[in-house]
């Protein structure tokens, strides 16, 4: 299974607590990860990424492993150990304002 | 004995205060939506209970909820399990989905460039006279949207945005939103609405066609005063037995029209400013209209620090301080465009909220007022319900 962890008002609005699991088939990428995410959590739909276009929005940030992964192409494989489901991926509200 | 609502939208999340109607003592709930912006709430007149709010975060864009009783649970419209499948057996979740009709051009940006149309969130949502499932949302940048499906999914009325004077529309500095729509209740397919910083605009079709109904506003900061669009107004307001007569907090002015926006007369005579944002009318007196006068567009607090509610009875020009119970020393908050309003008992009950967190209401049409609550987030927009 694959573990995505929330920023905490998105948790609060798809009403889930700690991480949320999910199935998807390989290879798994942003794209497959996200759609997932969304099928499962529709009030998600145009929180993370754009009702039209699919992209990102600005203030959202995707990690895997460790690493920023946010500017890889949507359809890019993720690392193993996101498919293996070892480590979570995070989706992040950016730190921004003062 | 009647009861009262009032919804109070902050930057941090919505707040429902209710009381008897003796409007002496409020129950708070809340925060809803705890650190989210909240533009916007408003019940639905047909069915009070059912009540849409804007939630809108520069994270995670907008958010549409909806409450089916009276604002104890809230869901975003259609996300039971049998309403979020499409044909295609795909998830819908359109609730928030907000797109312009076709292709959405360009409008003038603070540079005097063209700029693309771009969403950005909802300012304020209007419910449907006759139909519960029906509202409007007005949104930055300027566009007016519908549901007749409770808020599942969301059309544009682009024959607003798609008027002529489109290209020379321009972000106030708040952003260019569509921030107030008026609904006329002796006749279905009349409507109003304002723009920071487009204007007025009206239709009588039903949302197709509009007109911008801005003669008789002058705004010397712009490079035509007189011209047909661009002028910051801040609010207009109406009472529902005379829908030809509105008011108008603009940018610098209040203004009055006895014909249903066709031409403009200024009635702000002796208002020690007649820079403000919020206006408003009383329930049972159609001339009776309420502003709150605010130092100028750089100073954005009270004349001397000292919040004072104007009050007049004559539809404008004379005007009297409504002062007892509000700081009159040392006070630097502003009451913003959305966050002022009235309940229907007899006397009529006032209320407005600041950005210093504070609710005031005023029981007996503004003689007297007492804050409700006082430590809330900058309040964006007050709604009241008076219920049966």
């Amino acid at each position: 299974m694959i573990r995505v962890v929330l920023p905490p008002h998105l948790r609060t609005l798809a009403r889930v607590d700690g991480e949320v699991e999910l199935d998807v088939a390989a290879p798994v990428t942003q794209r497959s990860l996200l759609d997932a995410l969304e099928t499962r959590y529709p009030m998600l739909r145009g929180t993370m990424r754009d009702h039209v276009t699919q992209l990102r929005r600005p203030l959202v940030r995707f990690f895997a492993c460790g690493e920023d992964v946010s500017h890889e192409l949507p359809d890019a494989p993720l690392p193993g150990a996101i498919s293996k489901g070892s480590e979570p991926f995070l989706v992040i509200g950016a730190i921004a304002g003062g | 004995m009647s009861n009262i609502r009032v919804l109070v939208g902050t930057r941090k999340g919505a707040f429902i205060l209710t009381s008897d109607g003796a409007r002496k003592r409020w129950k708070v709930s809340g925060p809803h939506f705890a650190g989210w912006e909240i533009y916007h709430l408003k019940g639905s007149p047909v069915n009070p209970d059912r009540i849409y709010a804007s939630q809108t975060s520069g994270w995670f864009g907008q958010i549409i909820q909806r409450s089916d009783d009276g604002g104890k649970t809230w869901n975003t419209p259609g996300s039971s399990p049998e309403e979020l499948k499409s044909p295609d057996g795909m998830s819908k979740g359109e609730s928030n989905k907000f797109v312009y009709d076709g292709i959405p051009g360009t409008h003038q940006w603070y540079d005097g460039t063209q700029h693309p149309w771009e969403f950005k969130r909802v300012w304020h949502l209007e419910p449907s006279l006759h139909d519960p499932e029906h509202v409007y949302a007005g949104v930055e940048d300027a566009a007016l949207f519908e549901s007749r499906d409770g808020g599942k999914s969301w059309n544009e009325l682009s024959g607003l945005r798609k008027h002529d004077t489109g290209p020379k529309w321009q972000p106030g500095a708040g952003g260019m939103c569509l921030h107030t729509i008026l609904l006329d209740p002796q006749d279905r397919r009349r409507m109003f609405v304002a723009i920071s910083a487009a204007g007025t605009f009206r239709t009588d079709d039903g949302g197709k066609t509009w007109k911008p109904i801005n003669h008789g506003l002058h705004s010397q900061y712009m490079p035509d005063p007189n011209a047909e669009v661009g002028h910051c107004v801040h609010r207009i307001a109406m009472h529902p037995s005379r829908p030809t007569t509105l008011f108008m907090q603009k940018h610098w002015d209040v203004m009055r029209s006895d014909n249903a926006g066709d031409s403009w007369s200024e009635v702000s005579d002796n208002l020690p400013s007649d820079f403000g944002f919020p206006v408003d009318v009383h329930a049972h007196e159609p001339e009776t209209i309420y502003v709150v006068p605010i130092k100028s567009d750089s100073e954005h607090y009270p004349p001397k620090g000292r919040l004072r509610v104007y009050r007049s009875r004559t539809g404008g020009n004379e005007w009297e301080a409504l002062t007892k119970g509000l700081p009159q020393r040392n006070c630097y908050v502003n009451v913003l465009r959305d966050a002022m309003s009235v309940d229907s008992l007899d006397p009529c009950g006032v209320y407005f909220g600041t950005t210093g967190g504070q609710v005031y209401a005023s029981a007996n049409a503004g003689d007297n007022w007492k804050p409700i609550v006082r430590d809330l987030p900058w309040v964006l927009s007050v709604e009241v319900q008076t219920l049966p």
